[in-house]
C-alpha cells in the first residue's frame, strides 16, 4: 500500500490551551516532514467528518490522531481496514498529568510540557511512517474437523453440539464403549427444579445420540499417539488402545540433553520414535482438538487410619458406585459415608474432591435407603458441600429419616467400627456399621500422563500442570477456555472434578472454542486475547544464528525447529504477544505493525537534550493491557508525573526486546523501565510468561550495563495492576527520583 | 418493521456483565452478529463492583478491559447501554424484540473530559457505591467505565444545574431534550445474562441492616476496598468513619433458608476468605470471627482456604447468627450458638458484615417479558426455542462457571442461527 499520511493535532479537552499547538505542527511538518493538521474536536460529529473528507478527497490512508489515550474514541477515529490509525496521548498521558505549576515557575513548566507533547508527537509521527498494512495469514491447508478425546459425558457433549452447530467431530475412545464413567452409575444427580430426586441414568441416550449422527465420527479401542501441526492443520496419529507406536509424542529433549546424548552420557528417551517434527504421511488432519479424556478414581490407602485396602469394611465411592449398578447392596443395613480423611488435624475433603464427594455420597446414601427401607445412612462430613441448587437435593436428602448426617472429624475405622470426634451430637462417636465408603476425589488423567501427546517442540504435556494440581485448567478467571496450548480445549474432569450439568455446560464451551479456534485459522488471525488481530510474526531468517531462544520463550509453545535448531513458526498458534520478538537477539522477528526497529526509531525520536538536570528522559515501556489503562487512570484522575517521563506502549513485556534499552541509555536517555503484570504463581499477564520472561531479561541487562560502566539501577522492571492507579505515579515518579540522583547518562552526547 | 437489521442469524445478549459479555463476544468472534444490550450506563456488571476475584486476588477490570478492547476491535457486536428489552415476539430462528433505551442525556460529542462533573453543582448518592458516598448529577459511573462517556440524572438536576453543565461543555454533548427511544430488531435467538443482585438485607428482620450503621453487606466492602470506592480504599465504618478493630462475618445471609433464598449462593464463603484478605492488609491486628454454616470452598478454592483458616487472629463458628443486636457505642453484637459445642455466643463487634446472597435480577427487579424461570427467578435455557441463559441468570456460580456457561450459551445460540 502506498501509504500517504497525515498527522491531525486535536486542541479539544484542553490539550489547545495547554500546548503551543504551532510550535507542535511545526515539529510534524519541520523535523518530521509528515503534513499536518489541527482541529477544535477531533472525535465530534464536525471533527469525524473532517478525517472522513481528509479520506475520500485528499486520498489520506494513515492518520496520525495527536489526541486522547488509544484506549478511548477508537471507533470514532478507525477509518475502515484500509488505513491505519497511529495514536499520540496528548491529553491522559500529557496535559492531564502535568499538574500545576509551581508559583514563579510557570515557563519553565510550560516549557517541559511541550517537550513532553512534542516527543509524543515526534514517536507517534515515526509510528506512522513504520507501521505496514498488516496483511492475514494464509494457512497453505485448512481442515475444520473437531477431534474429541475421550467418549464419556464431557467428550460426546462437546462432539454433538459442535456437531449441531455444523461441524465435524471424531470422538475417540480408549475403551472398547462410549459412555466413560457414567457407564457405571446407577443413577445421576437431579438436573431441573426442584433438584430433589436422583434421576435415570441418561449415558444410553446420550450414547445413541452421538451414534446416530451422521456429523460424529466414533473410534473406540482407540488413543492418541501423537498430535502436530497447529490450528487449522493439526496432524493427528491414532493408534489402537494400549500399544506402543512409533509415532508416539517423543518426551522434549533440551539443548543439554542432547548433548548429552549424543556424547553417549545419556540415553535417548526417544530411542525408537520418530523425532518430533517428522509428519506422519498415515495421520489424520483436524482443525481444532477438545480434551475430554476425564478422571480416574483417587488413591486412598495413602490414609492408614481409615484402612483403606487392609479392611474390607472400607471401600471407596467409585467401587460402591461399581456394588450399587450390579445390584450387590443386599446384607447392607448400616452404611457410613467419610467425607474428610484429616482426623482432628484437618477439615479439609479428600483430595481431587470438589464439591462432587459432597453430592456423591448424599446420592449413595439413597441407594442404601432405596435397596433397604430399614437401612440406616450415616454422613460423616467435615463441611457439607452442595453449591447452588445443588443445596435443593441435600435439603431433600435431609428429609429422609434413615439418614443421618453430622459434622465429624473421623479418627479411624477398626473393623466395623467408625471413630468420630467434635460432632453435633455433642458427644464423641462410636459408630458400627456393615461398610465404610470413602468419598475418594477424581484424578485428572492429565494428572501422571502427557495425555494431549503433543508433537511439540516445547514437549508433549500441558504446561504449569502443577500449578492446578495436575489439572489441564486455566488459571485465568475471565477466560476459563485459556491455556498455553492454542486450538486446543480441555472439559469436564480433566479440567475439574464436576457435576453433570457442570460438564454439560463446561464440554459445549469448548467445542463453541474450537469451532472458534478454526474460524481464525481460516481468517489468518488471533485469538484471545489479542483476538482477530491480523498482524503475525514474521522471520528474516537468514539472519537466524539458530540460538533457540524464541523457541523456548514462546508461551505458547508456537515454534517448532528443524534439526539445525532454526524456528519453524505456526502462526495459527501464535497469540501475538511478540514475546519472540523480545527473544530474539538478532532483531529479526517482527510484525507489520511492531517491531525492533518501528519501536526503536520511536526511541530515537524523543529528543534528548545537552546535559541538563532538569532535562533528563526516562523511558518506560508499558503493558498495553494493565499499565497503560493505570496510567490512562492516573491521567484522569490528575495525577502527576515527572516531566522527564515517555511512554511507549508494549504488547506484553515479553515482547520488549533488549535492544530497545541499550539504545535508550546509548542514544542518552538516562534510564529505562517495564511496567507490567504480576508474574509467579498468581501470574496476572494475559500471555501467562511475558513478564515473568521480560524480569529475567532485565536481570541480566543489569550485568550488561555494568560492563559498560553504566549504573545498572538505571533499569528496573516492576508489576504493577491496572487497579494501580493512584499509586503508580509515585512508583514511576520515584524512579525518576532516583536517576536523577544518580545523575545523567555519561553517554549523553555521544 | 425492523430498524436495525441484524444480517440473519444474528443473536441478543441482554445483560452486559462479565457473562454477557462473554456469550457476545465468543458468539462474535465466531462470525455471529451480536446486540448487546444493557440496562446500566456502562458495561460490566457486578463484576465491575469487585475490588478482586478469589483466589487469585486480581481485579476484574484486568479482564474487562481485555473485554472491552475485543468489544471494540469487533465490528460484528453493536451495543447499547442503558436500554431493556420490552417486547419479544416471533419464535425461533425469528424474534422481534423491542429495546427501550432511556436518555443519557450527553450524546456521542462527548470527549469524556470531565467538564460537566466539574460544572455541576448537583450531587446524588452513588449508586455504584450503594450509596456509600455522593457523585455529581452529571458523571461518570465510575473510573472504568465503558463506554467512556458521561451520563446526567435528569432527576437530581437543578435548574442552575442544567444551566452549568449546558454551559461547561464546549462540545455540544450535553442534550437535555433527550427522550426516551425505542426500536426493534430481529434475532435468532436471546440469551438472557441478566446476572444477580444482591439478596436485600432488609428483608431480614433479625439481622438489623437498617438499624446500625455498623452493619454493611460484603458488596459493601468491595466497593470500600477499591482504589477507586467511595473511601479510597479504606474500610471504615460508614457514619463515624471508625477503623473497626474486630469483624463479625455472617455467612448465609438469606441464602439456604427457605424464607430467603432456599438455594446455596455459591460464591460467600470464598467470598468472606477473600475479603479476610482485604482487612488483613488493612488492619492486621483486627479480630475476625465468621459464623457459618458449611465452608463451602471446594476444589481449588481449599488452598485458599487453608492459607486463611491459620490466621491467628480470626475464630470460625460453626452456627447460623440468630441476631445481631446494635450497641449505643456503634458497636453490634452477634448471637449465634456454636453447632458443636452447644453454647451460645454472643461476640461484640465493631462491624458485622453480612454475606448476602445472591438472587436473580429477574427474581428482584421483575422479567420484562414472559419467560420461563423456576421458583427462585432463575432462567431455563432452552436450545429448542432459543430463549437461552448463561450465568447467573441461569444459576447462583462463581466468575469462572458463569464464563463456561456464557460460552455454551453462546453456541447454543450459534446452533439457532446455523439452523434457521
Amino acid at each position: 500500500m502506498d501509504k500517504k499520511i497525515c498527522t491531525y493535532i486535536c486542541t479539544g479537552c484542553g490539550i489547545g490551551e495547554a500546548l503551543d499547538i504551532e510550535e507542535l505542527s511545526g515539529v510534524v511538518t519541520g523535523e518530521m516532514s509528515q503534513e499536518c493538521k489541527t482541529h477544535a474536536c477531533l472525535c465530534g460529529t464536525e471533527g469525524r467528518a473532517f478525517l472522513e473528507n481528509e479520506k475520500s478527497a485528499e486520498g489520506v490512508n494513515t492518520f496520525t490522531i495527536c489526541a486522547c489515550s488509544p484506549r478511548v474514541m477508537q471507533s470514532e477515529f478507525d477509518m475502515g481496514d484500509d488505513t491505519i490509525t497511529v495514536r499520540a496521548n496528548l491529553r491522559e498521558q500529557v496535559i492531564w498529568t502535568a499538574g500545576t505549576a509551581e508559583e514563579g515557575q510557570e515557563d519553565t513548566h510550560k516549557e517541559y510540557l511541550q517537550e513532553t507533547g512534542s516527543d509524543y508527537v515526534r514517536m507517534a509521527c515515526t509510528r506512522a511512517s513504520k507501521t505496514e498494512m498488516p496483511e492475514a495469514y494464509e494457512m497453505e491447508s485448512m481442515n475444520k474437523d473437531i477431534l474429541v478425546m475421550g467418549g464419556g459425558i464431557a467428550g460426546m457433549t462437546a462432539a454433538i453440539e459442535a456437531s449441531k452447530a455444523g461441524s465435524k467431530v471424531t470422538i475417540i475412545e480408549k475403551a472398547d464403549v462410549l459412555g466413560g464413567k457414567a457407564n457405571g452409575w446407577l443413577k445421576q444427580f437431579p438436573m431441573a427444579y426442584p433438584f430433589a430426586e436422583l434421576e435415570e441414568n441418561s449415558i444410553a441416550s446420550m450414547i445413541a445420540e452421538a451414534e446416530a449422527d451422521s456429523n460424529i465420527t466414533i473410534k473406540t479401542a482407540t488413543e492418541v499417539a501423537r498430535i502436530g501441526g497447529a490450528p487449522g492443520a493439526f496432524l493427528v496419529t491414532l493408534k489402537a488402545a494400549g500399544t506402543k507406536s512409533e509415532w508416539d509424542a517423543p518426551a522434549k529433549v533440551g539443548v543439554d540433553e542432547q548433548d548429552l546424548i549424543e556424547k553417549g552420557e545419556m540415553e535417548d528417551p526417544n530411542d525408537g520414535l520418530q523425532a518430533y517434527g517428522v509428519a506422519n504421511e498415515a495421520a489424520d488432519n483436524f482443525g481444532a482438538v477438545v480434551l475430554a479424556t476425564g478422571w480416574i478414581p483417587a488413591d486412598v490407602s495413602e490414609y492408614e487410619h481409615l484402612g483403606y485396602g487392609s479392611n474390607d469394611k472400607v471401600v471407596t465411592n467409585a467401587e460402591f458406585e461399581v456394588m450399587a449398578k450390579t445390584g450387590k447392596l443386599d446384607g447392607l443395613n448400616r452404611v457410613a459415608f467419610v467425607m474428610s480423611p484429616g482426623g482432628e488435624e484437618h477439615d479439609e475433603d479428600f483430595p481431587y474432591a470438589n464439591s462432587v464427594t459432597s453430592m456423591v455420597a448424599l446420592k449413595q446414601a439413597k441407594y442404601i435407603r432405596e435397596s433397604n427401607p430399614d437401612s440406616q445412612a450415616f454422613i460423616l462430613y467435615q463441611h457439607m458441600r452442595t453449591p447452588g441448587n445443588m443445596e435443593l437435593f441435600y435439603k431433600g436428602v435431609q428429609q429422609d429419616d434413615g439418614i443421618f448426617m453430622t459434622k465429624a472429624s473421623v479418627t479411624g475405622v477398626e473393623g466395623g467400627t467408625v471413630h468420630a470426634k467434635d460432632t453435633l451430637l455433642g458427644e464423641d462417636l462410636d459408630l458400627t456399621v456393615d461398610l465404610v465408603v470413602l468419598a475418594a476425589g477424581m484424578v485428572p488423567t492429565t494428572k501422571d500422563n502427557d495425555t494431549i501427546n503433543l508433537a511439540y517442540r516445547q514437549g508433549p504435556a500441558f504446561l504449569d500442570l502443577d500449578l492446578f494440581d495436575g489439572y489441564a485448567d486455566s488459571h485465568f478467571i475471565c477466560f476459563p477456555y485459556e491455556t498455553r496450548r492454542t486450538g486446543i480445549y480441555a472439559c469436564g474432569g480433566v479440567r475439574k472434578a464436576m457435576n453433570m450439568q457442570e460438564t454439560m455446560d463446561d464440554a459445549t464451551g469448548a467445542a463453541l472454542k474450537a469451532i472458534q479456534a478454526i474460524e481464525s485459522a481460516d481468517h489468518g488471525v488471533s485469538v484471545h486475547p489479542r483476538s482477530g488481530d491480523k498482524t503475525y510474526p514474521e522471520f528474516f531468517m537468514q539472519r537466524c544464528t539458530q540460538c533457540k531462544r524464541c523457541t523456548e520463550e514462546c508461551p505458547f509453545g508456537a515454534l517448532d525447529d528443524d534439526e539445525k535448531g532454526t524456528p519453524l513458526p505456526n502462526p495459527s498458534r501464535c497469540r501475538r504477544c511478540g514475546t519472540c520478538m523480545g527473544a530474539c537477539p538478532e532483531r529479526i522477528i517482527g510484525f507489520k505493525d511492531y517491531n525492533v526497529d518501528l519501536i526503536g526509531s520511536m526511541i530515537k525520536a524523543i529528543e534528548v537534550p545537552e546535559e541538563d538536570d532538569d532535562k533528563l528522559r526516562i523511558l518506560i515501556f508499558a503493558c498495553e493491557n494493565d499499565a497503560y489503562p493505570a496510567l490512562d487512570m492516573a491521567g484522569m484522575r490528575k495525577h502527576k508525573l515527572n516531566h522527564m517521563i515517555r511512554f511507549i506502549p508494549v504488547r506484553c513485556l515479553g515482547s520488549v526486546n533488549m535492544a530497545w534499552i541499550r539504545d535508550a541509555l546509548s542514544a542518552g536517555l538516562d534510564g529505562a523501565m517495564l511496567l507490567g503484570c504480576k508474574y509467579g504463581d498468581d501470574y496476572q499477564c494475559h500471555f501467562v510468561k511475558g513478564s515473568e520472561i521480560a524480569n529475567k531479561r532485565m536481570e541480566n541487562i543489569g550485568d550488561t550495563l555494568s560492563t559498560l560502566g553504566l549504573e545498572p539501577e538505571r533499569v528496573r522492571s516492576e508489576s504493577v495492576a491496572i487497579t494501580d492507579y493512584d499509586t503508580v505515579a509515585g512508583l514511576v515518579n520515584d524512579f525518576v527520583d532516583e536517576i536523577v540522583e544518580l545523575g545523567p547518562n555519561p553517554f549523553k552526547g555521544f | 418493521m425492523t430498524d436495525e437489521q441484524g444480517t440473519s442469524g444474528a443473536i441478543l445478549v441482554v445483560g452486559g456483565g462479565i457473562s454477557g459479555l462473554t456469550a457476545a463476544l465468543e458468539a462474535a468472534e465466531v462470525g455471529n452478529d451480536v446486540f448487546l444490550v444493557e440496562k446500566n450506563a456502562y458495561f460490566g456488571g457486578r463484576v465491575a463492583q469487585l475490588n478482586q476475584y478469589f483466589p487469585k486476588l486480581c481485579p476484574p477490570s484486568c479482564g474487562l478491559e481485555i473485554n472491552f478492547k475485543r468489544i471494540k476491535d469487533n465490528r460484528r457486536i453493536r451495543t447499547y447501554t442503558m436500554t431493556s428489552v420490552t417486547a419479544v415476539s416471533g419464535g425461533p430462528g425469528n424474534y422481534e424484540v423491542t429495546l427501550e433505551t432511556t436518555p443519557r442525556y450527553v450524546n456521542s460529542n462527548c470527549t469524556a473530559c470531565g467538564e460537566c462533573a466539574d460544572a455541576c453543582p448537583d450531587e446524588m448518592d452513588n449508586e455504584f457505591n450503594f450509596g456509600m458516598n455522593k457523585s455529581k448529577a452529571a458523571y461518570l459511573p465510575h473510573e472504568m467505565a465503558f463506554p467512556r462517556r458521561y451520563v446526567i440524572n435528569k432527576d437530581a438536576l437543578s435548574d442552575a444545574g442544567a444551566e452549568a453543565v449546558k454551559a461547561s461543555c464546549k462540545y455540544g454533548a450535553v442534550d437535555l431534550d433527550m427522550a426516551t427511544e425505542s426500536k426493534t430488531i430481529n434475532v435468532s435467538s436471546i440469551i438472557w445474562a441478566t446476572g444477580w443482585t444482591p439478596y436485600d438485607p432488609t428483608k431480614m428482620d433479625n439481622l438489623k441492616f437498617n438499624e446500625s450503621d455498623a452493619i454493611v453487606t460484603n458488596m459493601m466492602i468491595e466497593r470500600m476496598a477499591a482504589p477507586g470506592g467511595p473511601t479510597d480504599g479504606k474500610i471504615l465504618r460508614p457514619g463515624d468513619n471508625k477503623e473497626p478493630e474486630s469483624f463479625g462475618f455472617v455467612q448465609c445471609a438469606g441464602s439456604r433458608d427457605e424464607n430467603h433464598l432456599e438455594f446455596c449462593s455459591y460464591i460467600c464463603c470464598m467470598a468472606t476468605f477473600k475479603q479476610m484478605t482485604y482487612i488483613r492488609e488493612r488492619y492486621p491486628e483486627a479480630k475476625i470471627y465468621v459464623f457459618y454454616i458449611d465452608l463451602r470452598t471446594p476444589g481449588k478454592y481449599e488452598k485458599f482456604r487453608e492459607k486463611l483458616m491459620k490466621d491467628e487472629n480470626s475464630t470460625f463458628i460453626k452456627g447460623k447468627v440468630a441476631e445481631i443486636i446494635p450497641e449505643s457505642d456503634g458497636s453490634v453484637t452477634v448471637v449465634a450458638e456454636n453447632a458443636v459445642t452447644g453454647e451460645k455466643i454472643k461476640q461484640n463487634v465493631d462491624m458485622a458484615v453480612l454475606a448476602t446472597g445472591m438472587q436473580p435480577s429477574l427474581a428482584a427487579n421483575g422479567t420484562p417479558v414472559t419467560l420461563d424461570t423456576d421458583p427462585s427467578g432463575f432462567v431455563n435455557s432452552n436450545p429448542e426455542t432459543g430463549i437461552l441463559s448463561a450465568g447467573c441468570a441461569c444459576r447462583a456460580a462463581d466468575v469462572v462457571t458463569s464464563n463456561q456457561s456464557a460460552t455454551a450459551a453462546a453456541l447454543k445460540a450459534i446452533q439457532v442461527s446455523r439452523r434457521s
